[in-house]
Order: structure tokens, then sequence, then C-alpha cells
């Protein structure tokens, strides 16, 4: 099938206005040389055969309806209220572009606004952009724009960051001028005295990352009032849910605050598409990237909303632009907003403070069989690293027969351990369940 | 009520709420038992709101949008095609929406294989030998795209320093080139609009890595010397760079890869289907000649023994370019879209986006100014110069299209064309509509040259009129701050 | 459009007054048009050395920017710090409360390959 709308009539017609037989006939500066006759894919199928088809791949798939995951990792399993679902369905939002003609799109603008108000209450700080790709991009543009702010120096990443945002963090910065130095953590949590002894040359700016890698809580202040001591900038990447009950970090200080924003209404979708938040302090509004909205008057003096603060972006500074980038998650932000709005303020406090609870139940009920011990003794938002007496391989395999996922294999974290994650969907059975499984081993 | 335009923060009251949720599991335990205080959050400004009027705001917000589904959406170079709604739906099946990027390999093989299956359909339909899904938007493909020719240079021993890009290229161009660490060779398009030879010649150098293109071209023409094009480049050392953002007209004529390209960005958003989000999330998949596919980010699919899995042990891969493996709900509705078509639904595709533009353009062509006014691919660029002695520019014909309920085409794109007003209306518009778009047109016309002043006003029917954007530029409102006048 | 006699001008629409070695620094009244109503200016720091040509400033308009480049080398002693509050001066007075910053001039001889008004004004009637 195709979704072409043209009857033979319909054609004949187009035709005789062109004076064509064919459409072939508007080929002909094409050469011949390079023309196929087919790609040699298979023939199209009917809407009925092609809900088979994907069917099955869906499928072949483990979800976390059908088996009990308890992996976090950068990407969280929370509880998405209906009402998001069906906002965000309406094709008013998902069948437009980007707002550039701001009369026609007050709508997408108006919720970018309030998503870009809600991102600085969140998280401490002044100024938002309309949203980039995911937290890791939105990581490594936060450290491009401390090189665009000093130009060249030191970039010093915690070894409590997610891993993957640091090989992004790497990727990005390869035709940089900056080094980039890893500051191994000490006992889960970032160490100022070994950025201290570590780095040398000028530091420009600081990645850390709170709620971390393992879970635990950063004391955000600390950082940035020593990378502010080296005249550098603090950047802090968070859990944006964890927010609604821990400090926010611009309040501690950070000068940039970036985020994986699936946890607010979003769908784990095996990796994406997420949501990359970044707000910033006032003073490197201008050096943001992506999109910004702004609130402005119509000629009759009413209240509107357009794209603002463009001459940053590529379409107008091209190869002096901020970023590269030209587009947002528009429809990821509209869904962070709803979530945000339908929990409000006595919910985002609620969510984050079960989140704690839950995973501080599971977590002291595995210390209390003795088959296994908590890493790191440090506060936790809703991950914890557990390490095992058993082998871990092992530990897996046992929890597999019950349908369990017990947490993220990661080499990070040592040996025979691993990252669990414990949120507002998990109830009391099921981690008794979990905890019974390990008092066995 | 009509017409409501407070913001959600002003219809919030206290000890309103939509939330609920369960309670907690060991009773009479507090964050605070568990948190130092000195880390919990002290206040947070949020919202109150039922959820009766959370779904009013936003079904007012709704309104006051067009989209393709309720509007013609002839906006050039982005390709706003009809969105399946089948895909919609496939989307939402649980084995697609609830899988965790994290599971082991062997629970999610649906995922894999479809991603694996994927990368072919690509290769099959650009000519190319391999492709990596991971791109979550075209401009983040060209990064990808540019750090690979980087790679492949470096390997070589010989960085190169500098990207050429023609002056009707997108914004993007040259400012991915410039992440990448290159610098920007600009180059003049001839009198065709096409890549003038000589100007090429003269730029390319030994310091070249690469020449980015757009093909069909920005103005919606084919470059047709582009063998001869690509025998230049690559006489020089240099690489060629497909932006896939006008792929559309060429599905089942031609591949990037038989012209002569080796690295390839697609925008799945445009040519293949997938909702454009309000502007957002798309996918930019990049495929490449096997001389550059160790370079590919990682993880890389691999087949190992039953299983497909991720391989993340790659020496000379540029890295990751993003947490996970792409926008994998974006790519699969591409899937499906390629899937349902097949072979003669992409080529008709193709045909009817080059035969609705053609018949637009030259029905157009008596009533306003088409510089390049031939043959086209599946866009074609107006310029209402001509008008200026008036005091109608392109943003008046764009507005007055507003009030009459068509999304305006691009303007002042490409840069090339003075008052430029470039028009794609895609395969899935009906002549009816084209027809009513022509009518429309002709009207505007009419009324620029005779009622100049009435188009300076438009829109008038939408909710709010022109707004000051000097004014948002020079004294930002950004955010909402309780308390605070920002206006 | 006004190109005062007593100024000397570069191609990239910048105009400079040069009192003993300090030379004062604007862009042209054809530039501020061209650009229209600006909203913002990125302004050097005093105390850098820059050779000719070099960009040090940048400015930007509702859909524009462009940058300011130095006619001449030196170093930039001072710059317009009332811009940053209002940069609504380059587009009304030009010449003179718009301007952007004073250098202090290296090389006396370079002066020389700048335009004066005469051949300046045929260079914007060209464009």
């Amino acid at each position: 099938m195709d979704y072409t709308p043209h009857g033979r009539e319909d054609i004949r017609q187009m035709f005789e206005s062109l004076k064509i037989s064919s459409v072939k006939d508007l080929y002909s500066n094409i050469p011949e040389k390079i023309r196929i006759r087919s790609y040699g894919i298979a023939e199209g199928i009917s809407e009925p055969e092609l809900r088979g088809v994907l069917e099955k791949f869906a499928g072949m798939n483990s979800s976390v309806k059908n088996l009990k995951s308890y992996i976090g990792g950068g990407a969280y399993e929370h509880f998405i209220p209906a009402v998001i679902d069906d906002i965000c369905s309406k094709p008013e939002f998902y069948t437009a572009y980007t707002p550039y003609q701001a009369e026609a799109s007050q709508g997408i603008l108006q919720s970018i606004y309030e998503y870009q108000s809600m991102i600085c209450e969140l998280t401490g700080t002044d100024v938002s952009n309309a949203s980039l790709y995911d937290g890791a991009t939105a990581a490594a543009e936060a450290v491009l724009i401390s090189i665009d702010k000093y130009d060249e120096g030191t970039v010093a990443i915690s070894s409590a960051v997610n891993p993957m945002y640091r090989k992004v963090i790497e990727t990005y910065l390869k035709s940089s001028h900056c080094n980039i130095e890893i500051v191994e953590h000490t006992e889960g949590i970032t160490d100022v005295s070994r950025i201290e002894r570590q780095i040398s040359g000028k530091l420009i700016s600081f990645i850390s990352q709170s709620p971390n890698f393992f879970g635990c809580v950063e004391d955000v202040k600390a950082l940035s009032d020593y990378v502010h001591d080296k005249k550098a900038l603090s950047i802090v990447i968070a859990n944006p849910l964890s927010l609604g009950i821990l400090e926010a970090p611009g309040r501690n200080g950070a000068d940039i605050v970036v985020g994986e924003g699936q946890p607010l209404g979003i769908p784990l979708c095996f990796g994406g598409p997420y949501l990359g938040f970044m707000g910033v302090k006032k003073e490197l509004m201008r050096r943001l990237p992506g999109r910004i909205i702004g609130r402005t008057l119509d000629k009759d003096g009413k209240k509107g909303f357009v794209m603002t603060l463009q001459a940053r972006e590529q379409h107008i500074r091209r190869e002096k632009a901020t970023s590269n980038i030209c587009s947002n998650q528009a429809l990821m932000a509209l869904r962070a907003a709803v979530y945000m709005v339908y929990m409000g303020k006595e919910g985002m406090k609620e969510v984050g403070a079960l989140n704690i609870c839950n995973s501080h139940y599971l977590a002291e009920g595995v210390e209390k069989t003795g088959k296994a011990v908590l890493k790191f003794k440090k506060p936790f938002f809703n991950e914890f690293v557990i390490e095992f007496k058993k082998d871990a391989e092992e530990v897996f395999k046992i929890f597999e027969k019950e349908n369990i996922l017990p947490g993220a294999q990661v080499k990070e974290a040592g040996r025979n351990s691993i990252l669990c994650c414990v949120t507002e969907t998990k109830n009391k059975n099921d981690m008794d369940e979990y905890i019974e499984i390990v008092r066995k081993l | 009520m009509k017409n409501n335009t407070s913001l959600i923060f002003e219809k919030s009251v206290k000890g309103r709420k939509a939330f609920s949720l369960p309670g907690p599991v060991a009773k009479g335990k507090k964050p605070a038992d568990y948190i130092p205080a000195g880390f919990l959050r002290s206040s947070l400004e949020f919202p109150e709101i039922s959820e009766l009027d959370i779904v009013r705001h936003y079904t007012n917000l709704a309104s006051k949008n067009f989209s393709v589904d309720g509007n013609f959406y002839p906006l050039g170079s982005c390709t706003m095609k009809y969105n399946p709604k089948i895909n919609e739906r496939i989307c939402a099946y649980e084995g697609f929406k609830d899988v965790h990027p994290l599971f082991p390999c062997k629970k999610v093989q649906g995922y894999m294989s479809l991603l694996k299956e994927m990368e072919k359909l690509l290769c099959m339909i650009t000519g190319m030998d391999e492709f990596c899904l991971h791109p979550s938007a075209g401009a983040h493909g060209e990064l990808l795209g540019l750090m690979l020719i980087r790679a492949f240079h470096d390997k070589q021993g010989n960085r190169r320093k500098k990207i050429i890009v023609p002056d009707s290229s997108h914004g993007t161009n040259p400012s991915s080139a410039a992440m990448a660490g290159y610098r920007i060779a600009s180059i003049k398009s001839d009198r065709d609009g096409q890549i003038d030879l000589n100007e090429l010649r003269n730029a390319l150098d030994d310091e070249v890595a690469a020449l980015m293109m757009t093909n069909p071209n920005t103005l919606g023409l084919f470059e047709d010397k582009i063998l001869e094009i690509a025998g230049m480049v690559h006489e020089k050392g240099a690489l060629l760079y497909y932006d896939g953002a006008n792929l559309n007209p060429l599905l089942g004529l031609c591949r990037p890869g038989d012209m002569g390209f080796d690295v390839v960005h697609l925008n799945l958003h445009k040519t293949f289907s997938t909702p454009h989000g309000g502007g957002g999330p798309g996918s930019g998949p990049v495929g490449v000649k096997k001389k550059l596919e160790p370079f590919l980010p990682v993880p890389v699919i691999r087949r190992e023994g039953d299983i497909l899995t991720f391989d993340f042990n790659c020496p000379d891969s540029i890295g990751m370019i993003k947490a996970f493996w792409g926008n994998t709900g974006v790519i699969l509705k591409a899937f499906a879209y390629i899937t349902a078509l097949g072979d003669e639904g992409l080529k008709k595709t193709g045909e009817t986006s080059v035969l609705n533009a053609n018949y637009l353009r030259k029905k157009l062509e008596e009533h306003y100014n088409i510089p390049f006014n031939k043959a086209c691919m599946h866009e074609f660029v107006i310029s209402v110069k001509d008008l200026a002695s008036k005091g109608v520019h392109a943003i008046d014909i764009a507005k007055a299209l507003i009030d009459r309920g068509i999304h305006p085409p691009t303007v002042y794109f490409p840069l090339i064309v003075e008052e430029s007003i470039m028009v794609e209306p895609t395969e899935t518009e009906s002549k009816s509509t084209l027809d009513s778009f022509i009518d429309e047109m002709v009207q505007i016309r009419k009324e620029a040259e005779q009622d100049p002043g009435s188009l300076k006003n438009a829109p008038v029917n939408m909710s709010v009129k022109r707004l000051d954007e000097f004014k948002a530029a020079r004294f930002p409102d950004v955010r909402y701050k309780a308390g605070k006048n920002n206006i | 459009m006004s190109i005062p006699g007593d100024l000397k001008y570069t191609v990239s629409h910048e105009w400079i007054r040069v009192k003993d070695n300090i030379g004062t620094v604007g862009i042209t009244d054809y530039a501020q048009d061209k650009l229209g109503d600006i909203v913002f200016i990125e302004l050097p720091k005093a105390g850098v050395e820059l050779e000719a040509n070099s960009d040090v400033a940048v400015i930007e308009s509702v859909k524009t920017a462009a940058d300011v480049y130095t006619p001449l080398s030196g170093k930039i002693v001072k710059v317009n710090s009332l811009l940053d509050k209002d940069p609504s001066f380059i587009n009304s007075d030009p010449y003179n409360k718009g301007w952007i910053f004073e250098i202090q001039i290296k090389d006396m001889s370079e002066l020389e390959k700048l335009m004066d008004s005469s051949v300046y004004q045929n260079k914007i009637s060209e464009d």
C-alpha cells in the first residue's frame, strides 16, 4: 500500500497541465546511468498484514509488563498517567513541526514556555532551552558551553557519572583543544580532594551527577564551591524525578543543570526517543544551544509566544552557531510538561519520597539476609549497588527463573555487584519476593 | 473562556491536585530517615490543578496549532507528509513501548532483529554498505557523518581542515562541520542554481576533507553533474557527503550511493513519514561506504551464535554519540512505513511528490516569479522580490496564508533567492488540496497588488496577531516566575 | 545615509576615528540600517591584543547576527559598556554614542589601507 491520493482522472488532468505523458518526462536531467529499476526489497503489504509483522517483532521482546525489572542505569520505569498519552496523541501537537510561524503555533509555543519555566524551577536555574536530544548529549552540550566560554583547559568528569554519558562527552570533545580527566570516586561519591590532587592545568568545567550512576546523592554544594574557587563551571547531571524531593542543584551552586527527562512520563521504548533538558544561570543565557521560547506581545498588546534569541542558532549563525542542533524534542518536552503539571507541587514530592522509601526498604531487606551487602554506604535516591557473596552470573540465573531481572550488570560497580533500581512501580509483595530469593542464595 | 491565554501557573489554586499514588511500603518511614536534611528540597513552586482542568488547558492549546492532520503544510525542505495512524498504534505495543534499553540482548531479540533489518533496508534504499541508526535528528546525523569523515582522514594520517558547502546549503551543514572541528569554505551556485564546477575546482585543494551536498538541492533541482562532481572530489582524496533532507523525490528512482556519495544521513521524520512532533523527536540514521565502517559508533549490532548482540568492542570506532542505541520509537515507525509500502509504494511515493510539486509550479508560474523555473523535483522556490515595490514581502504572503487555513511554505530560505518562498507539497496531498492552494495564492497575489495594506495586517483569524519579535529578543521573558510581572 | 568625512572605513562597514595613537571604532550608519533593530551586543574585553581584521564583537538583531572586525592591529583599551544596557545607541547614533571600542594602534601605517568617506560612499552604492 501507499499513501498517495490520486485517482486516474486526477493524474490525467495533472499530466495534461504539465504537458507530459509520464512522470519520467520530469526526470530528463537525471543521468540514465544512476537510475534504478527497483530496490529489491519486498513488495508492500496491507495494514492488517503489517500489524501481524510488527506484532511478531514485539512478541519477541520482554517488557516490564511481563517480567519484573529492577534495571535503571539511565532509563527508568515509572508510572505514566493516562492523561499524558491522551494529550500527547492529539494530532495538533504531534503532526505539527517546529513553530516557525508563531501565530499558527501558539499551542506548542506556550507548552514549551511552560516546560522551560518548570525546568528552571525544578533545577534551580534561571533559563532553560526548549530541550535537547537526550541526557547524554545535553551533558556534552553543557561541556561545550564551558569550552565556548573559556576556549581551552581541562574538563574534569567524576567517575561516578554514567559511563555512557562520559563516552558521549568524549566523542563530542574529540575535535576540541581541551583534555578530559576522569576523577575517581571514593566509595561511591565524588571526592573533592582528588580533583585538587589530580588536576594541574586550568580547570574549565567539572561534571558530576546527582544522584550519581551508583545512585548516591552527591554534595553538590561542596563540589560547586570548589569548582567556583577554580573559576570553572559546575555542571551537574540530575535525575529530574529526584528533584521533587532533593534540593535543586542550581540552588546549591550548579551553573548548568542537565539530565535525562525520560523519568517524567516518557516510555522506556528501548532507549529513545527521550528528552535532554538543560537549565543555566542567567549569565550563560546567550551561550545556550538549541531553541528558546519567549513571551512577548502582539500588535494589539495581547500576550503571545515566539522562538527567540535566534541569533545564536545555526540557521542564522551557520558555522558560528552555539550548536548545530535545529530541533528540540518538542513532543517529549510536552510529555514532561504534562507530567510535571499532573504531579504538581505535592505529587512531585510524594513520588520522590516513594522512590526513596521503597528503594531503602529493599536495600535494608537484602542486607538483612546476610547474603549481600550494599557496596556504598551513602545516601541514595532510587538506585544502589548490591554486592553479592555469590557469583553475580549465578544470581542472575536464579532470579531469571522467577522472571525477575534483579538489576543491571555494570562493570563499574565491581565484581559480583549489580546496580538495582526501585521506583514507585514496585509494591511490598514484589520486594519481599526479591528479598526471599536473596535469602535463599 | 474562549481563547484563554492564561498560563498553567495562573490556573493553579492551592490544595488542588490531579495525581494519585500508592502508599509507602513501610508505614511511618519518611525520606528524612534516609537522606540528610541538607540534601532535601526546601520548596518547589509547581502548579496545583485538577485533572479535568489540565486536560482543558492542553486541549485549548492544541486548538491553537496548525498541523498536518488539520492543515495543508507545504513547508519546503521539511517534507510534511501524512503520518500514518497505524504506525502510532504499533509504537504503543507493549513489546515495544515498555522495553528497557538495558534488558539483556536475549530478551529483546524482536528489537534487535528489527533494527538489523532496518539497517539493511536503508542500505538498499540508499546504495550504502552500512548504516548506523543512533543519531536523534538530521543535524545529529550530520555531526556523526563529519566525525566519521574526520576519523577516516585521521586514520590515513592526513587530517585535512576544510569542508566545502554550497551557498544554498542548510545552515546545519556549516555549523555541524564547525562542531566537528572543520573550517568552512562556501562556494557559490551557478546560474542554473547548481554547484558551479569552476568554483568547486578552485576550492578543492589538499586540505578539503569533504564536500557536503543536498541532492536535489534546496532549490528543488537535481544536481545533474553529480557524477562529475563525485569524480572531482574523489580525485582529490576528499569524501562526498549527502544531506538526506531531500531524499523523498528520489525514492525508487536513484540512490546516493550510486551517485558516488560516501556518507549519507537520512531524516526518518521527513522521507519515512514519522511525525515531526512539533519540533521533534526525529531520527537521523547515517549510512557509509565500506571504507568508513570501522569508525561507526558503538554499539554495533552483530550476530553471535543464535542471537543478535551489541558489540562495544570496535577499536577504530569514534565512540558513542548518544546514550543507548537510537530513537528506536521513531525508527520502528519508519520501519513499519517502509514495510507497508515496499518497492512499488516507495517508487510511487517519490514519483507523486515530484508530480505534485511540478503541478503547483506550473499553475503558479503565471502568477509568481520562479527564478529557476524548470522541471523540479519535490519542491520549488518562488521569489516575491517583485512585490517589494508594493511594500509586500514573503513574510506577508506567509501570514496571509495562515488566515486562509494553510501553513505557510518555508520563507527566506534558501538564502540565494531574495524574498523566497519554498513550496513542498509532498505526495500525500490530493489534487483538490493543491487546487485550493493555487486559488488562495492567486487571490493573495491580487490582494498584494491591489490592497497591499490588508496583507500587512495578516493574520487576523488566529488567537494572536503578529508578534513583537524585537521585544522578545531585546527583553527576554523565557520563564514564568510567580509574583513577577515579566512583561 | 550619513558618512562623516573625518573618519576612515572598512569593507566590513566599521568606522574608525583616530586621535593620537587611539582609534575609536563603531559600525556605520549603513551597517546599522542593514541589520535593523539591534537587540544585543557581545562586547570585547579590554586588554586583548588583536591583529587587524580579527572578529572582536558580535551584534545581534532579531533575525541576523554580524561580526565586528578590528580595522587595525592593536590592543583594546576601552569598551562602550553603555551598549550592554542599551545596544540601540548603535541604531540611533552610530558615530557617537554607539561607538563600540577603543584600540591602541600598533602600526599607524595600516591606516592607509582603509577607505576614506568618498571611497566608502562609492562602495556601498555598488552593493
